[in-house]
């Protein structure tokens, strides 16, 4: 660390806040509150370099001004309480140490689900923050991992370790494809945001594995406000796998994350997501509201970004994972599946932004409502002017489970060149009784049959997660779905 | 004891009793045919004993294998070896009917607890029995019913029944939508099922089925009741009377 490092630290240490509290740079939370201070606190606890903190306080002046003037977006088919920005804590120290001796001492009802799902047992004790014993040595997997990676050359490290690591590629790259003034959760997340993950693949390298977030060492905390950024450099190709299908709890309700996905010349970019946060109880209390902007630029010629995602929790779930098709014959594809039990409500899709020529993009979208829940599609799929043999191809199906959940589709198609092909495919089924019984005739169980006919509908999702993910995904929507029908 | 004793059975549906006391017994390497005019309770009755739960009992009593199958989920009754040949059967798009058949088997397996067949051994079975129904090697891959055609559905019915190899199969309607050469292959299915441990119900409409799967007994139901019994010769009785006089 450098001097000036220190100087500043030991500056905003004894600084009193314009509030007329001051805060120790000790503590491992900030109070609540959401002002320049808590941005600086922010900073200087992630030791940034400038051109961070700048970029955070421009971010957090643009969100203000949203705020003041009641810009927050109300146009989702979703509802909830009105959000307090000032009674939020944004930031809190990364855990250090273990918190549990053993799994023994877990809520066995999360022990039950983490059974159900079928992880091993070394990932439930991480998960579940025991201390990870010899047998499983979580830092020499991730050394070995490490190695590998730097062996070819990818970078892939937390996004605060990139700030302080390769700045110069953070600044070339950051805001480029979601900028802090898109929206205002986008907004809000560039000046609080917390972690998340920086991916660079030098041009011409095939990244040897799967990406994925359990293997960044402080991988194991939930970001409230994750931030992450992937670049594949021409030729270069990777998969990042997020999440996974363990139920995760967080005391802080709001997680606005962004997701930037930069895909140069005959790059390749394929983002998985398995989303299982805590999606409230039966009586819809509490849950986690999922606010994100995902968005993929194809920026070279030939270049292709595919979303896949599993969106079983959460209490509401608001994204619409893009792909901004500028490369010449780029592809863009979005693949999802989205549940809605309870009282859950999920208000997603994508955008598909044709603007370069002969771009195809490929949209399948699976809605499942059950319980009382409330499933919406929302998509957009724009061909401008000069995207010549542009060509589009959307499959949005809903499937229905009892008669008190909802499905909405908002497909919204616009288009400006007369060379271009779309074609839209909707349907909307439910589970039939004649189907179930058809089912339990040949010796299925309830569960069992509501399994096979929801994966039935899922498989050309689960298709095209990689092969773990796609296993994981399969149990999770079982489970999720457990008791939703008979 | 009889593989399936029906006694006094009533049903309704909808607030309608259609079963008004049917009375039948099935004894092991029997087969039975139950024929009647439409809206007789056929089909209820097929569908009440595979346990339908849109069907209330309103009484009577029935035991499978001495068991009591009212008291049991549609589920169970499989897994007791209960099977039914639906007249209509669903579909169930984006699950392929090699899965799909074989989670049914094992799932019966594990209810008598035996192994679960694998893929590898449960493949050459299901073919060497789809080619015996001449049935394509296509369909192993399809939804299951989907796109099917209606003789399609109905030797996949009689496929599902070989791989499941139930105690008590009752086939509902099973020649109906048939031309002539469906009907053969689907007989042939039917009648290579005889087996001294197994009972079958064949409900039907018309007699010409019979032809082909010569019933032991054949029961007559009119207006939820069965109000006469006889062997095969009852059904051409039936064909040249028709019901109203044959019935009597």
């Amino acid at each position: 660390m450098s001097s000036n490092t220190d100087a500043t630290i030991r500056e905003l240490a004894q600084q009193e806040y314009k509030w007329g509290f001051v805060t120790d740079i000790g503590e491992d939370r900030a109070p609540k509150g959401l002002n320049e201070e808590i941005i600086r606190f922010i900073s200087a606890k992630k030791n940034e370099p400038e051109f961070m903190l700048e970029w955070r306080l421009k971010a957090y002046r643009h969100w203000e001004s949203l705020e003041k003037s009641q810009a927050e977006p109300k146009w989702a088919n979703i509802h909830y309480a009105p959000i307090n920005y000032q009674d939020i804590s944004y930031y809190s120290a990364p855990k250090q140490k273990p918190n549990l001796k053993s799994l023994d001492e877990l809520d066995p009802e999360i022990l039950r689900t983490y059974e159900k799902l079928g992880i091993p047992l070394a990932e439930q004790k991480m998960l579940a923050g025991v201390a990870v014993d010899a047998v499983f040595d979580s830092v020499s997997v991730g050394t070995t991992f490490k190695a590998k990676l730097a062996e070819a050359g990818v970078i892939f490290c937390s996004f605060s370790e990139a700030v302080k690591e390769h700045p110069e590629l953070v600044k070339k790259y950051l805001g480029t494809v979601v900028p802090y003034t898109d929206n205002f959760f986008a907004a809000l997340n560039a000046a609080v945001f917390s972690d998340g993950s920086f991916v660079y693949v030098p041009k011409g390298v095939k990244c040897p594995m799967e990406l994925s977030t359990y293997f960044r060492i402080n991988a194991a905390e939930t970001g409230q406000f994750e931030r992450t950024l992937i670049v594949a450099d021409e030729r270069a190709s990777v998969s990042y796998l997020e999440g996974c299908t363990a139920p995760i709890r967080d005391e802080n309700q709001l997680h606005a994350a962004v997701v930037e996905l930069i895909a140069m010349d005959d790059a390749q970019i394929k983002y998985s997501t398995v989303q299982n946060w805590y999606p409230g109880d039966k009586n819809g209390k509490g849950g986690i509201y999922n606010f994100v902007t995902k968005r993929g630029a194809c920026r070279g010629k030939n270049s292709k970004i595919s979303w896949t995602q599993v969106e079983t929790g959460s209490a509401i779930t608001w994204k619409y994972p893009s792909c901004i098709l500028q490369g010449e014959n780029s592809v863009g594809e979005f693949y999802s599946v989205a549940l809605a039990n309870n009282y859950q409500q999920a208000d997603t899709g994508t955008k598909m932004i044709h603007i370069g020529k002969n771009t195809r993009s490929t949209i399948v979208s699976k809605g499942i409502s059950a319980g009382h829940g409330q499933n919406t599609y929302r998509g957009q799929v724009k061909i401008m002017k000069d995207a010549t043999g542009a060509r589009n191809y959307t499959q949005c199906d809903s499937l229905l489970i009892g008669d008190k959940c909802g499905a909405h589709t908002f497909p919204y198609i616009e288009v400006k060149n007369s060379t271009a092909r779309m074609e839209h495919e909707a349907s909307t089924s439910k589970i039939g009784e004649d189907q179930m019984f058809y089912l339990r005739q040949r010796g299925l169980k309830t569960e069992d049959a509501v399994s096979m006919i929801v994966n039935g509908f899922c498989k050309r999702v689960f298709r095209e997660l990689p092969m773990e993910f796609a296993v994981e995904a399969q149990k999770l929507l079982s489970v999720s779905l457990e008791g939703s029908v008979g | 004891m009889s593989l399936l004793e029906i006694k006094n059975l009533r049903a309704k549906v909808d607030g309608n009793e259609i079963l008004k006391g049917v009375n039948l017994a099935l004894d092991a390497g029997e087969v039975h045919s139950i024929m009647g005019p439409n809206g007789s309770g056929k089909s209820t009755l097929a569908q009440v004993l595979a346990r339908r739960e849109t069907y209330e009992i309103t009484g009577g009593e029935v035991l499978l294998n001495g068991k009591d199958l009212l008291a049991m989920k549609p589920e169970e009754a499989a897994c007791e070896g209960l099977f039914l040949a639906f007249q209509y059967p669903v579909e169930i798009p984006g699950v392929s009917n090699a899965y799909f058949l074989r989670s049914a088997l094992n799932a019966i397996r594990k209810y008598r607890g035996l192994e679960e067949m694998d893929a590898m051994d449960f493949l050459p079975k299901l073919r060497e029995k789809m080619k015996l129904l001449e049935m394509d090697e296509k369909f192993l891959n399809r939804s299951v019913n989907e796109s099917f055609s209606g003789g399609e559905k109905k030797r996949n019915e009689i496929l599902q029944m070989e791989i499941l190899e139930p105690s008590v199969a009752i086939l509902d309607e099973t020649d109906s939508g048939l031309d002539i050469d469906a009907l053969k292959i689907v007989a042939k299915g039917v009648n290579a099922m005889r087996s001294p441990e197994r009972a079958m119900l064949v409900v039907t409409h018309y007699q010409r089925l019979l032809d082909y799967i010569v019933p032991d007994k054949v029961h007559v139901l009119v207006d939820g009741r069965i109000v006469r019994s006889g062997g095969p010769e009852l059904a051409l009785e039936l064909e040249a009377k028709g019901y109203a006089a044959g019935a009597a």
